[in-house]
């Protein structure tokens, strides 16, 4: 397996371990008592989840890469989406 | 040492156009799901959090870390294509295919147990939430291995053409769009009280 060195190297891989660990990070929050404010918990539990969604969009379906406006609007999503769900979470 | 899977420099559209209508589209309804489901919640608290603590919150998180093996997979298969190495894109895929299955054998089992305990759609509001979108993601994750599968069969194929190209880039996408939904849904309806 010679040759799964250099398909490894890639700033995916990397942000694939970033995403693990914030899975775990989360999933602490939603079972334990990471903050005395389960609100408080729940708002960094979302946050937390659309920036996963992004370094997915960015690295894996390597939007990186891609046109300024099909970047744009993924990234436009990230922002609204997150902070709809948010503001509804906190103010519904 | 020099990199030796290329990397295009050039600003390009990752599959084809068409692809990211549907994604960006498909990921606009599921942003409406999720508000919807915030706004279902305001309306009767108590009850989504009554609800919510019934569900095993590790069958969940496994099927994220399944999810995130599967779409690492697919990030290496496409690499591995690019570096013209089809047997080793065809074993990656077969990985993240083998990950989907497992996501979705834990599933049943999660779903085992919420109908053993009688708390089904009908049961509440939350129940009837759980259950629809999830299973609305169940089924794109089920589309996403019929894809897989055509991507294992171009990775077969000795010369792949720019179309079969591009079918082969938005086909990936369209796997990642599948964990990048979960990655909202687990926590929206698992985690957030």
């Amino acid at each position: 397996m010679t040759t799964l060195h250099p398909l490894l190297r890639t700033p995916a891989t990397a942000v694939w371990a970033v995403l693990i660990a914030a899975t775990v990070v989360s999933w602490m929050l939603g079972t334990q008592h990471g903050f005395n404010s389960y609100t408080l918990a729940s708002v960094v539990i979302l946050l937390i989840a659309f920036f996963k969604v992004r370094l997915v969009g960015l690295y894996f379906m390597e939007l990186r890469d891609a046109p300024t406006v099909l970047r744009g609007l993924f990234e436009a999503y990230c922002i609204i989406v997150c902070s709809v769900v948010v503001a509804v979470f906190l103010l519904a | 040492m020099t990199e030796q899977v290329p990397e295009t420099l050039e600003k390009k559209i990752p599959g084809e156009t068409g692809v990211w209508i549907f994604i960006l589209g498909d990921i606009s309804v599921f942003a409406v799901f999720f508000t919807y489901y915030l706004v279902e919640r305001s309306k009767q608290v108590d009850l989504f959090v009554a609800s919510q603590a019934t569900l095993n919150k590790n069958f969940g998180a496994i099927n994220t870390v399944f999810l995130l093996i599967s779409s690492l997979f697919v990030v290496l298969a496409v690499r591995a294509m690019r570096a013209a190495q089809r047997l080793l894109a065809q074993r990656f895929i077969v990985g993240a295919f083998l990950c989907g299955i497992a996501f979705i054998i834990v599933k049943v089992f999660e779903y085992h147990e919420r109908i053993a305990a009688h708390e089904i759609p009908t049961t509440n509001g939350y129940y009837l939430l759980y259950f629809v979108l999830t299973g609305l993601h169940l089924f794109h994750l089920v589309i996403g291995l019929a894809v897989l599968t055509a991507l294992w069969f171009l990775a077969r194929r000795p010369e792949v053409s720019k179309n079969q190209w591009a079918f082969f880039e938005g086909g990936a996408c369209f796997w990642h769009m599948v964990d990048l939904l979960w990655l909202v849904l687990f926590p929206l309806i698992f985690l957030v009280r």
